[in-house]
This record gives C-alpha cells, sequence and structure tokens, in this order.
C-alpha cells in the first residue's frame, strides 16, 4: 500500500480551479519529486499533502488516513509522523536554533530535558550545524537556515520528510551540498521524501520518481530516465527551457531592439 | 441604488463575519486554556503565559501609573474648580474615588494595553503568518490557538485587571495630592473619606469591565494577525487595525457594562 496516496484531488479557490483531478501514489521508501513551474500547482499540492488547506473535492490518503475528512486527533497522530522544511525555513526567530529543534521532542515526548540536548545535538550533527544551536535564526546564512529547518524536520524522526523548494535561492555549491544531504538523509532514516522544486539539477539528482506538474494537471509521472526521454511538449518545454509565448517574447524583443536603436542613434 | 444595498450588504456581511470569527476564535481559546495553566496543564504554555504577563503588566506598569496619576490630577482640578463654587469642594473626593474605582482605572488600562500588547499581538501572529511560521506549528501538530493564544489571552486576564487596580490606587493617590496642596486636607483622612465613598460593588463591577477589555484587547489583536493576507505591509496595516478596533470595542464594551449596572442598580 502506498504512503501516500492523491485521489482525484480537486482544489479551487474563488472559483478558479487550481487543481483538477490529480492522482498520485507515493511509495515507502521513495524520493518523489514534485516539478513544475510557477503557478503550476505544485506548492498548493504541497499544502493539500499537509493539510494546510481542504480540497473542494477528492481525497489524500497517508497511512491509510484520508486526511481531507478525518478528525482532528487523528490528523495530529499523520502529522507527527511528518518532517517539513518549508521554502523559507520558517524558523521561529524568538528561539535559538537548538531551541526550533528541539520544540517539537519538548511538546510531543516526555523525554528529559538532558535527553532533548543530546537528540537535538545529533540531528543539528547530521546537516552540520553542531556548532551552531545556540545561533538565532536571523544570525545564519540561508543555507544554514534550510539546514536547520530540515534538523527540525527530523526532530521526531519522521516516516516521511517533505521539502519545499529546498535550493531555491541558494547558490549552487550549498544546493548540491543540499542534493547531498538529502540522500544521505533517505539512505540513513529509510524515510519517503516528497520536494517541490523547479530545480532541473536538483531534482535528477534526488529524485526516484518525478510528479510534473502544469496548470494544476500532471503531465507526466515517471522515473528520472522515463521524465528525461518524454516527448510530451510540455515537459519538453520544461527541460528545454523554452519559453511560454514565442509571440510575445519575439514582440518585447523587437520592442526592446527598436529602442536600442533610437539610443544609438541619438547618441 | 443597487449598488448602495450592495455596498451596505457587503459591509454587513463583512463585519458579521468579523464578530463571527472573533466567537469562533473565543471559544477555541476557552477550550485550549487548560493548557496554559500551572499545574494541570503544559508547563511550556504557563511560562509563556508568565512571559507574558511580564510584557503586558509589569512592563506597561509606569505608563499606566502614569496616565492614572495625571488623570487623577486632572479629574480632581476640573471637578474642583466646579464644585468649589457650590462650596462642595470635598465631593472632589467621591468624584474621584468612585470614577476611578468604576469607570477610569480599568478604562486608561485597557487603552495603554491596547496602544502597546494589541497592536503586539497582531505584529508577532501577523510576521509569523507572513514566514510560515503558523504552517509550521500547525505541520508540528501544534495548533496556535493552543500555543500562542492561550498564553497570551491568560496573561491579559490576570495583568489588566492588575494593572487596573494599580491604575485605580494611583489615580486616587493623585486626587490625594491635590486635596493636600489646595485644601491642606491629611492624607489619612483623605484615605478614610475614599474608603467610605467606594463599595465593593464598585470595584467589583471595575474588575469585570476590565476582564471584558482584556477578553477584547487579546481576541482583536490576535484574530487582526490571523488575518493577515500578503506580505510586511499587511502586517503593518494588521497592528494598526488591531488597536483601532479595540479601542473602539473597549469604548462600547464600557458603554454596555456601564448601562448594564446603572439600570440594574436602580432596580
Amino acid at each position: 500500500m502506498p504512503i501516500i496516496s492523491i485521489r482525484d484531488l480537486v482544489v479551487q479557490y474563488d472559483g478558479h480551479r487550481i487543481l483538477e483531478g490529480l492522482n498520485l501514489d507515493i511509495e515507502h521508501g521513495e524520493t518523489m519529486v514534485l516539478l513544475g513551474g510557477s503557478g503550476s500547482g505544485k506548492s498548493t499540492l504541497l499544502r493539500q499533502i499537509l493539510a494546510l488547506e481542504r480540497p473542494k473535492s477528492g481525497a489524500i490518503l497517508v497511512k491509510g488516513i484520508d486526511i481531507t475528512r478525518c478528525s482532528a486527533a487523528e490528523l495530529k497522530s499523520v502529522r507527527r509522523s511528518i518532517g517539513v522544511a518549508f521554502q523559507s525555513a520558517a524558523l521561529f526567530n524568538s528561539l535559538s536554533v537548538e531551541d526550533n529543534v528541539a520544540l517539537p521532542l519538548r511538546e510531543h515526548t516526555r523525554l528529559a530535558p538532558s535527553i532533548i540536548e543530546l537528540v537535538v545535538w545529533m540531528k543539528l550533527a547530521v546537516v552540520g550545524l553542531a556548532d551552531f544551536g545556540k545561533f538565532h535564526p536571523q544570525e545564519l546564512s540561508g543555507g544554514m537556515k534550510k539546514r536547520a529547518a530540515v534538523a527540525r524536520a527530523l526532530a521526531l524522526e519522521p516516516e516521511i520528510l517533505v521539502l519545499d523548494e529546498p535550493s531555491a535561492g541558494l547558490d549552487p555549491i550549498v544546493a548540491a551540498e543540499l542534493d547531498e544531504l538529502i540522500l544521505l538523509l533517505k539512505e540513513a532514516f529509510q524515510m519517503t521524501v516528497i520536494v517541490v522544486t523547479h530545480e532541473m539539477p536538483s531534482a535528477f539528482r534526488i529524485a526516484d520518481r518525478i510528479a510534473m506538474l502544469y496548470n494544476g494537471r500532471f503531465t507526466s509521472i515517471g522515473s528520472k530516465d522515463e521524465i528525461k526521454a518524454s516527448q510530451n511538449p510540455r515537459v519538453r518545454q520544461f527541460l528545454d527551457r523554452i519559453p511560454e509565448d514565442m509571440t510575445k517574447t519575439s514582440a518585447v524583443a523587437a520592442y526592446f531592439g527598436k529602442y536600442l536603436q533610437t539610443q544609438e542613434a541619438s547618441e | 441604488m443597487a449598488t448602495v444595498l450592495e455596498d451596505v450588504g457587503r459591509g454587513t456581511i463583512a463585519h458579521l463575519d468579523y464578530v463571527g470569527s472573533l466567537n469562533i476564535q473565543l471559544w477555541a481559546t476557552l477550550r485550549a486554556m487548560g493548557s496554559a495553566l500551572p499545574l494541570v496543564g503544559n508547563r511550556y504554555r504557563w511560562q509563556a503565559a508568565v512571559r507574558q504577563m511580564l510584557q503586558i503588566g509589569v512592563d506597561a506598569l509606569p505608563m499606566v501609573a502614569l496616565m492614572a496619576i495625571c488623570t487623577g490630577f486632572i479629574l480632581a482640578m476640573q471637578g474642583a474648580s466646579e464644585l468649589r463654587r457650590f462650596g462642595a469642594i470635598h465631593y472632589v473626593i467621591d468624584l474621584v474615588a468612585v470614577g476611578f474605582t468604576r469607570e477610569l482605572g480599568p478604562l486608561l488600562t485597557a487603552i495603554a494595553v491596547s496602544g502597546r500588547s494589541g497592536s503586539s499581538f497582531a505584529a508577532e501572529i501577523g510576521t509569523m503568518k507572513v514566514t510560515e511560521e503558523l504552517d509550521s506549528l500547525r505541520v508540528m501538530a501544534l495548533e496556535p490557538v493552543e500555543f500562542l493564544l492561550a498564553p497570551k489571552y491568560l496573561a491579559a486576564l490576570i495583568s489588566v485587571p492588575c494593572l487596573s487596580i494599580i491604575s485605580n490606587v494611583c489615580g486616587i493617590l493623585a486626587g490625594g495630592l491635590f486635596m493636600f496642596f489646595s485644601t491642606r486636607l491629611d492624607p489619612l483622612l483623605y484615605l478614610r473619606y475614599v474608603l467610605d465613598s467606594i463599595v465593593l460593588r464598585d470595584v467589583i463591577t471595575g474588575l469585570i469591565k476590565s476582564v471584558a477589555f482584556a477578553t477584547i484587547i487579546a481576541h482583536v489583536g490576535c484574530l487582526e494577525g490571523f488575518r493577515v493576507r500578503g506580505g510586511p505591509d499587511s502586517v503593518g496595516r494588521s497592528t494598526t487595525s488591531a488597536v483601532v478596533k479595540s479601542t473602539f470595542l473597549v469604548i462600547v464594551a464600557d458603554a454596555v457594562f456601564t448601562a448594564i449596572f446603572y439600570f440594574t442598580v436602580k432596580s
């Protein structure tokens, strides 16, 4: 049985359809990358998987529980098995990094403070931030914040790790380091990992399977090689970086060309 | 004509929606209040409530005391200038004592706390919403109402009545100082007149009002934070809105309570 199963999911805001009848199964222990351009609906899908919003129709089963209809207690138990690192890291700025990581442990376990301290140190060591526990989030770089968010997501040893745009806004070296960290975590903890991204190199490095979203629908779901070999025009457009509307692009280019010519003429 | 009716209808629905949201939030907070209580609740919530008490109560103490002293002087001087003409300057004591315990102490405190803490609640929660910290709490199976609102509400319920009592004392002391310098009235005699002029009912009605004001300030401030949409600019708007709405609602509630107490005394 898949650990996450999305069935006929429809999401609508103010009469505007964002997701159109999505179906997707994510198996235990696999890394599923949700790939898509801006406005494709991938962040909306992620918010649905995390039960932060309710869909118009359809179901999302996480470990067999339909999180769109379940009770608050069931949702709480499902959420405890999911670790999430948001795009903005979403660390609590009023708390130090170690207190951020300790928060879920203090709230959901009865561990002694000394054990919590040890667990926090271990989680921070896993992401390479063992020496930065006393720092506050605003004192960290972008890449360090994301790693601290991953450490917090790992605090309760979740079965499912969700990463929203982990490499967005990072330089290629730090982004590559995060990719290696995700691979390491998956191997070490045997977790199911869901990554939302639009970064192609990152997606092809970490994914077992890729689900490509376009205008609220999956245009293609498959392994890395299947996606690379896909002849679906939308997948090709994304992989080959072809602009959306060539007519508009050429019109803008012509306008700028004309503008530059007039500037040169006036000089 | 249709546009006017549409505007009136939209405005009415928006106001009803706001009042409904306040009620829903209030009940949700009351259900979660147990977690913030000492001994029986979660010790981290109680610690958060104590921190909030320091911010709402102790930090506001100098401001509230100064406001009460100034207002006590003003009330005594304004009262004396009129009452002196009728040879009834001793009624200044009743005016200040009853005026503060029933009305001015709780009202001045509420206005000060609304400006300091109501805006701070809105800014804190609004910023947390913009930076995805609220989503982060939810996915960690922590309810923002229990985690953020319950400690703040409990702290306000304790701090605002305490500040009101201090405000009453400061206002009445200011009246005593005025009477000493203007009529050489012995301070101990002044105190005895004060105790003769106020009855327990005056103090209790003042405290009932201050509990209601604390509820309004905490809930309007937090609701404005939760309703933030968009970026940092909307946090600024919600902060202003929290102060304006809570001050307005405090004065409306004061009028309602005063009317209730006035008519119940008559009957």
